[in-house]
């Protein structure tokens, strides 16, 4: 069932420390992030940080490693590439899911929100436990499934058309910006599951190798792991890849149909 | 270990488009379940005897009511509007996120239009009872 209030332990707690810019800085922006120590024994709060954007690069992720380097060393959160392929900096900026590393400072207006990925478990400050994420993935089977053995000499051929259809799909890098922005998904998330693992499920469904498009769309046949997707579209508008989860299982949805009619 | 908390959600994402109509599409289809009882009655006062459905008539035509009935006009037609874009979405088309932000665009304006025209005609032409 929908819970739309935060659990007692998750409430924000309004005494947030505030970190001021240093004398004499010129173009002040104002950054407030959302923390949470598992061993302190409090409530997460909103932490101010006060940044000379003179003296920052220019993505939400330079300021957050600022933080990190001069101001105070405990902020935790993920990153690696920070280039927007790794999908480790995804999180909650000024009201969407986004990755840090490509999100421009500029791009917002007035203070800098930011928080973890929305309706998980925290494990610290913006580090969200992505762990039913990864199961529910894994769950679709994310993997090549054939019966008829590869040629010997040389790759399972495919056309170029065929390729075309799953090129945009597979480039997907799992940061979960959609299903994290997915209203269902935070009320059903333990059953539905979310554009993510849908658009890897439609990627394989639709991939002219596969074998096993049968026994994947069987897999979905459920009232909650696919059908509880309303088309809100969230996914697609958040997504930092520009691909489109919505219509992958809009598309996904017709061939439970079509087939249903064959 | 202590329990881990769970990161805000409704309260910092955005409300953007994408969740407004949704909700609206929802909260329209609650709206006229419990209007199309009101209008179970109606019909249950016409197929009786005139003066049962005289008294209901009156009810029916007092203020509030009338403030009601064109809510459910409007909810109905937002229903409408936004059930035609749901159908094609389930048919495969318009889920671009240009198409789906231009088509939120005409839901909206189809809505004030298509409402406007059936509470002149339902308010104004057919006049008040």
């Amino acid at each position: 069932m929908a819970e739309f209030r935060l659990p007692e332990n998750s409430r924000i707690n309004k005494q947030g420390k505030v970190h001021k810019a240093p004398a004499g800085a010129a173009r002040v922006r104002t950054f407030k992030v959302y923390r949470y120590d598992p061993h302190g024994g409090e409530n997460p709060r909103v932490d101010t940080f006060e940044i000379d954007m003179d003296d920052c690069g220019p993505m939400v992720l330079d300021a957050l490693i600022k933080i990190k380097n001069e101001i105070d060393p405990s902020l935790t959160f993920r990153r690696s590439c920070r280039e927007g392929i790794c999908g480790s900096c995804a999180m909650n900026i000024d009201g969407t899911n986004t990755l840090a590393c490509t999100k421009s400072c500029d791009e917002v207006k007035g203070e800098v929100k930011i928080y973890p990925l929305p309706h998980m478990p925290v494990v610290k400050d913006l580090v969200p436990d992505l762990t039913q994420f990864y199961a529910q993935y894994a769950s679709v089977k994310p993997w090549l499934q054939s019966r008829t053995p590869a040629p010997p000499d040389r790759e399972r051929l495919q056309a170029p058309e065929e390729q075309e259809k799953i090129d945009r799909p597979s480039a997907c890098i799992l940061c979960a910006c959609c299903s994290t922005s997915c209203p269902s998904y935070w009320w059903n998330g333990d059953r539905y599951l979310g554009p993510a693992a849908l658009l890897a499920a439609y990627r394989w469904i639709i991939d002219s190798r596969d074998e096993a498009t049968g026994e994947r769309l069987d897999a979905l046949e459920d009232p909650f792991k696919l059908y509880r997707c309303h088309t809100i579209m969230n996914c697609t508008e958040a997504c930092p890849k520009d691909l489109n989860p919505a219509k992958a299982i809009a598309e996904i949805k017709k061939m439970m149909v079509e087939r249903s009619h064959t | 270990m202590r329990q881990r908390p769970l990161s805000p959600h409704l309260d910092v994402y955005r409300f953007a488009y994408t969740m407004a109509t949704s909700i609206l599409h929802r909260i329209t289809g609650v709206v006229l379940s419990a209007g199309l009882l009101v209008l179970v009655w109606w019909l249950l006062a016409a197929a009786g005897d005139a003066e049962g459905y005289a008294g209901v008539a009156a009810i029916l035509g007092s203020g509030p009511m009338q403030v009601l009935l064109a809510g459910w006009v409007i909810a109905f037609v937002y229903h409408l509007c936004n059930g035609i874009r749901h159908l094609s979405w389930d048919l495969g088309y318009g889920l671009e996120k240009t198409e789906a932000r231009r088509s939120a665009r005409w839901v909206v304006i189809a809505t004030v239009l298509i409402s406007l025209a059936l509470l002149y005609a339902g308010f104004v032409l057919r006049g008040a009872p």
